[in-house]
């Protein structure tokens, strides 16, 4: 048994690198995955173009604009003299905000009254706009304080020095400098590897049925199980090969640290490969063209990226979206990625992740070898 | 070029298409999988982030402060600590996302003017939620601040005002800031890049894999026919899952649909037009299916996707990886979508981005055609 297992092994690998497209599709894609993730993606928000228009020209309105040319989250690109300049501004993209200050602005601030900031800006990239309307309100509140403040100074001198005065001192930890890179370079191996292992799985048994070959096979004395261990060893092994392959890239192209143990790298891997050759060879059972194939791996993949917290918070989806995420063994292994580079934590912490991607590998994969059995029949 | 050859040809392709059920069932469901994952899916704004607190005072000042966070809808107080393992540990496991740490002598500081430096320490794996944590806390504590200080000037009967600034913001385009109205209208771009390219490079890699290209070749029919003749089902099937997703985004998602349809489905048709030469050209090249796949998710899947503002703006890339979204198809298509969608613009505002399609379109259509003939040599 060792034996036929051993030639069926020898022969999917043969096959694996004897085409040379086979090589190229285990190389060239991941490590392109890796380099558009690691320059592209990214949700910080820093000098959003601008346009400032002033009707008030006194000395608080443009104390209060400078503040915003001096912060790296804006970058005033363009001084207005009249609104009917705003919306072809907005229309063509030259600007994402405009900051409007209304005569009596300075008057209302002596007062003390209410002075409002006027902004128009574009919704039409949600995210962004947001955390811009953030970064504005932030800087509004604290130039009232101080300008709260400087005037009390100026009538009572020396109320200033005991006026109570907070700050944040924020302290990321694991990532200090919050670089988009170190949330997805890891990331992208979980997804890399979901692409890579699965897609080849999904194909390799239904090109044989496509072929023919697949009818050759059964009637040697191979069993059924030999023939699953004999088409999804291989793969695994390469998924385990593209995962090092592609750590070993990140960590040395994009700084990305590796604080963990490279053995719980491993196992977490093995166990989110299980599930993941699981959903392959079910797709494959039910398949008879590699077109179909890739369509319904396709079917399987978008979700399983979309749901794993890879890019977008799975707190923020709708509450049955996030019970679904439960089923998506790469939200699990995105755990024990970002885990094992960024914060360095090991069994101890990773172990329910480990159960549960241990539970999703076993009941694929049993799935699979039971529809398997089915269609050979 | 003969119009009954090419129909011909046409006309053996839908036979294909129609037959083979499944592929055409995943095709016409990809769009509402697609739209329903990433319209519910895709929500970057962080709500309800976890923090613990250690509150090393627990004076009054320090639990009003504590209750701001406690009323802020962008926190929920999980647990108040008295040590630092327990934060540490908690961000080790991601039970928290956010500590705050409050110092022993906070009242005392605050009442002495010195700086009372509250502590956050956030966890810094995730960037963009640690991002808006700081954001939000900042803004939390800014509002604290200003609240104190003012109190602080009414006690020591100070001569002063108290000022405020109030943001008004108004959004354009997308009133609400919703996330789905910024994510839903380019979900077309991505499900045509999925149809046009990767299902097309496979059914003609397929035929070469087959040999059945051979077949035609030896027929009188012209290259050119060939390609059109392939290509047009598919055409029609792209047209009709952008009309879908189009449906699906004005009446499912209630996102506004605000410009001409005209410039819709001229834009949908030419970017259609562009991705299919692509797939064709592809799927020529590769003459393999499983290469041809791999090879359309890398160019056309996931830089439509990455690189074509579709989630991550463009102008925040790095400046020299912004050059080569120009050379991703998507990133015309994207604009057109989003403002057909939301901005209303009209078709002479797009005319840019649509010819930057029309001539995308001709050389990726004279490439397909050129390599065709190469290897037909």
């Amino acid at each position: 048994m060792i034996e036929r297992l051993r030639q069926i092994l020898i022969k999917e690998f043969i096959h694996l690198f004897r085409d040379r497209h086979a090589r190229f599709s285990l190389i060239v894609p991941p490590l392109l995955q890796m380099l558009i993730f690691g320059y592209a993606a990214s949700y910080e928000v820093n000098h959003v173009s601008t346009a400032v228009l002033d009707f008030d020209h006194s000395p608080e309105s443009r104390e209060f604009l400078e503040r915003f040319s001096a912060s790296r989250r804006f970058q005033v690109r363009e001084l207005l003299q009249n609104e009917a300049q705003i919306p072809s501004l907005l229309d063509h993209r030259r600007v994402a905000l405009v900051l409007q200050i209304q005569p009596g602005f300075a008057e209302l601030l002596r007062k003390g009254q209410t002075a409002p900031v006027q902004v128009v800006l574009d919704g039409s990239d949600s995210n962004s706009a947001l955390i811009a309307v953030g970064y504005i309100n932030q800087i509004a509140t604290r130039f009232a304080q101080d300008y709260q403040l400087q005037l009390a100074d100026r009538l009572r001198p020396a109320l200033a020095t005991f006026a109570p005065n907070i700050e944040l001192q924020e302290r990321p930890w694991y990532n200090a400098n919050l670089e988009s890179r170190w949330f997805f370079v890891p990331g992208v191996i979980g997804t890399l590897v979901l692409v890579s292992v699965m897609t080849l799985t999904a194909f390799a048994v239904v090109r044989e049925r496509e072929i023919g070959t697949l009818e050759q096979l059964m009637v040697t004395p191979i069993s059924p199980a030999e023939l699953i261990v004999g088409k999804t060893l291989p793969f695994l092994l390469v998924g385990l090969a593209n995962v090092i392959v592609v750590a070993i890239a990140g960590t040395l192209w994009f700084q990305v640290p590796f604080r963990g143990s490279v053995f719980v790298l491993l196992l977490g891997t093995i166990l989110f490969l299980a599930s993941a050759l699981g959903v392959g060879l079910l797709i494959s059972t039910i398949c008879s063209t590699q077109q179909q194939a890739f369509s319904l791996s396709f079917f399987y993949i978008t979700p399983a990226i979309m749901l794993s917290g890879f890019g977008y918070p799975i707190a923020s989806m709708p509450t049955a979206l996030q019970w679904f995420t439960n089923l998506d063994a790469l939200r699990f292994y995105l755990v024990v990625l970002r885990g094992t580079f960024i914060k360095g934590i090991g069994l101890e912490v990773l172990w329910p992740q480990m159960v549960a991607m241990t539970v999703l590998g076993a009941a694929t994969l049993t799935l699979a070898t039971l529809c398997f059995h089915k269609t050979l029949d | 070029m003969n119009l009954r050859r090419l129909l011909a040809i046409s006309r053996k392709e839908v036979f294909q298409v129609v037959r083979d059920s499944r592929s055409l069932l995943i095709v016409l469901l990809m769009p509402l999988m697609l739209m329903t994952t990433l319209g519910y899916g895709v929500n970057l704004d962080a709500r309800h982030i976890r923090v613990f607190a250690f509150d090393r005072e627990g004076s009054q000042a320090s639990q009003d402060l504590l209750k701001r966070f406690q009323s802020s809808a962008y926190f929920d107080l999980v647990a108040i600590v008295t040590d630092y393992r327990a934060l540490a540990a908690a961000l080790d496991d991601g039970r928290c996302q956010l500590a705050i740490v409050i110092p022993y002598d906070f009242s005392a500081r605050l009442h002495d003017g010195r700086p009372a430096n509250i502590q956050a320490l956030v966890d810094g794996s995730d960037n963009n939620t640690a991002q808006l944590a700081i954001g939000y806390a900042q803004g939390v504590l800014a509002s604290y601040g200003a609240a104190v200080q003012a109190e602080y000037l009414r006690k020591s009967n100070a001569p002063t005002v108290n000022p405020v600034l109030s943001v008004e913001a108004r959004t354009w385009f997308n009133e609400d800031l919703e996330s789905k109205n910024f994510i839903v209208p380019g979900v077309a771009a991505i499900v045509m890049a999925v149809v046009g390219v990767l299902l097309t490079s496979l059914t003609v890699a397929r035929e070469w894999e087959r040999g059945t290209m051979e077949q035609l070749i030896s027929t009188p029919v012209t290259s050119l026919e060939i390609i059109i003749g392939k290509l047009l089902p598919y055409f029609a099937l792209g047209m009709f899952d952008t009309a879908v997703c189009a449906a699906i985004a004005v009446w499912w998602f209630q996102v506004p649909f605000r410009g001409s349809l005209i410039a819709l489905t001229v834009g949908s048709g030419i970017y259609l037009i562009a991705i299919l030469g692509l797939g064709f050209w592809i799927s020529v090249a590769t003459k393999h299916q499983l290469a041809a796949s791999q090879i359309g998710l890398v160019t056309a899947f996931l830089p439509s996707f990455l690189l074509s503002g579709f989630t991550f703006p463009i102008d925040q890339m790095p400046v020299g990886v912004q050059p080569f979204t120009y050379l991703i198809a998507a990133r015309y298509y994207i604009v057109i979508l989003k403002s057909v969608f939301l901005r209303g613009s009209s078709l002479g505002f797009l005319a840019g981005p649509l010819i930057a399609l029309v001539i995308y379109a001709a050389i990726m259509v004279f490439l397909a055609k050129q390599s065709f003939h190469k290897s037909l040599a």
